[in-house]
């Protein structure tokens, strides 16, 4: 681009300022610059008028165009919606143990319910599903509730524990220590009898003790040879897996106050589609049975 | 002389120059801002939006104080990949009462608008106590602490009084009964039927399972009952605003 030399004060005169003798050429603004600026005028105009923009007395005016951002995003969600559809009808009628054998629903399931899971369970049991204390492990085949499908299903729909689904899975462990059903000598044996049936270091004088107490408090639940209760969620003592901790000080606490965890329901969150595709996930995670 | 000759008047005093520029300023605002206020489409009305409990609103001052607002925003925006993660998108209307709102702009964390009923109150309990415990791969710092403070409401009254003079609705009733209900809500021995006849859906819990009311208690009532005041199952948004 070539430089316009600068013109001379007599050709464009000066704008009448004039600051302690300094004076201000009256140099017009280069066209493009001022065409661009009067296009910018009559964008915003046209802009306006398209879009919602002018306040009124009661509401802005809606634009000629009738967007709306909340009705593109409830397109943008039936569009989705309206995709998965056929296949989501599919699923949520589907036999449950019928889903691995039919290739495009097992695709959809497992795809969908990862991005379930890693939204929705992922907090409590691990981007990897390996939970944490407190937080079930859902990789290893030791399951408190059931795993089967069917049983992953029912408890992720009615989930644990929680007082907002009258099905929610429900037991309650008593709290042996803090109602004072044990006395701390025998909960001291008790423990000693859990050490032993789970394979671990215990004082084989206590832990016969902690025998009778066992079958007289525990059994009920846990089964006369400590191996649990899906049916109650009482979990197997006798494994190497423990979800609040296998040794004596966790053994104690938990037979001392009880523990209580609680599991959201998902059928007020997630679609019955939803929920069978993070079950088929969960199933298929390596310790579906 | 037309008037636009006279700016030189308005060049050479700068405190004129600073007077007509609030002018102006001002001006912009009041077009901008003013009718926010009146137009029917930005004042939605919207049922089930309560004022904060006072053991929530305690809470709330928790969360400020620790600045969980510098990481978490709460405000879902009305964008489809926002809506699938979070849940219905944030309408106005929920965060009415909210002094000052924490919609926040910045997510180091998750948006919390509706993070109520999501997990359960041990869970919230675990990871406030040691987020890297069940969210291994968190950066957020641990809040042990907040189970070691127990709080006594003695000025829970006046934290009510001060945002029902910002225009929260707590009745006398409500102001009255305030340290009762902010011991109640964290005891669910308590007798707490009150509670939840002047806060609807007042959800009760010994939140962090100890007895006596901590900031833990407080800060978990506060997240627990996030996004959960308005049934989405019931109330369609008018999808023109």
């Amino acid at each position: 681009m070539t430089r316009r030399p600068v013109k001379a004060k007599q050709e464009v005169g000066t704008t009448g300022h004039s600051w302690d003798g300094i004076e201000e050429l009256n140099n017009p603004l280069p066209r493009w610059w001022l065409w661009t600026f009067y296009a910018t005028i009559i964008w915003a105009l046209i802009y306006t008028i398209a879009y919602p923009a002018w306040p009124g007395l009661s509401r802005a005016t809606s634009g000629l165009l009738g967007y709306s951002t909340r009705a593109e995003v409830a397109a943008e969600i039936a569009r989705v919606e309206a995709a998965h559809a056929p296949i989501e009808a599919r699923l949520a009628s589907a036999d449950l143990t019928a889903i691995a054998s039919d290739p495009d629903l097992a695709s959809y399931a497992q795809n969908a319910g990862g991005a379930i899971f890693r939204t929705w369970c992922a907090q409590c049991h691990g981007s990897g599903a390996a939970g944490a204390r407190g937080y079930p492990n859902l990789l290893d085949n030791d399951w408190l509730w059931g795993g089967s499908i069917e049983e992953i299903h029912t408890t992720i729909t009615h989930g644990v524990r929680n007082s907002d689904d009258p099905d929610a899975r429900y037991s309650q462990m008593p709290r042996f220590g803090a109602d004072g059903i044990l006395e701390p000598a025998q909960i001291e044996a008790v423990v000693q009898h859990v050490l032993a049936i789970s394979g671990q270091e215990h004082d084989a004088a206590l832990a016969r003790e902690g025998a009778t107490v066992f079958a007289e408090n525990c059994a009920v639940c846990h089964m006369e040879d400590g191996t649990g209760d899906r049916t109650q969620g009482a979990p197997n003592l006798t494994d190497a897996i423990w979800l609040y901790g296998g040794d004596i000080a966790s053994l104690t606490e938990t037979v001392t106050n009880a523990r209580f965890g609680v599991m959201p329901n998902w059928n007020a969150r997630l679609s019955e589609a939803e929920i069978r595709a993070v079950a088929f996930y969960v199933h298929g995670l390596g310790g579906g049975e | 002389m037309g008037i636009l000759d006279r700016h030189a008047v308005l060049e050479k005093n700068a405190s004129l120059l600073l007077v007509g520029s609030l002018l102006v300023v001002t001006i912009g605002g009041i077009v901008e801002i003013a009718p926010l206020f009146y137009l029917e489409n930005t004042i939605e009305k919207v049922e089930g939006v309560r004022p904060y409990t006072p053991l929530e609103l305690t809470g709330r001052d928790i969360y400020i104080r620790e600045g969980c607002y510098v990481c978490h925003s709460q405000m879902i925006r009305p964008m489809r990949d926002e809506v699938e993660r979070y849940g219905h998108y944030s309408l106005a209307a929920e965060s009415m009462y909210d002094h000052p709102f924490q919609w926040g702009s910045k997510r180091t964390g998750p948006d919390l608008a509706r993070v109520g009923g999501r997990y359960s109150d041990e869970w919230h309990v675990d990871h406030l106590t040691d987020p890297q415990s069940v969210v291994p791969e968190s950066v957020m710092p641990k809040y042990a602490f907040l189970s070691d403070r127990l709080i006594q409401p003695t000025h829970v009254e006046d934290l009510l009084d001060t945002h029902r003079m910002v225009g929260v609705p707590y009745t006398s009733e409500m102001i009255e009964a305030a340290k009762a209900d902010f011991t109640a809500q964290a005891d669910p021995d308590s007798d707490y039927e009150g509670l939840q006849e002047r806060y609807a859906g007042a959800k009760v819990s010994n939140y962090d399972g100890q007895p006596g009311v901590t900031e833990m208690d407080a800060l978990v009532a506060y997240l627990q009952v996030l996004g959960t005041m308005v049934d989405f199952s019931t109330f369609t948004p008018d999808a023109s605003r």
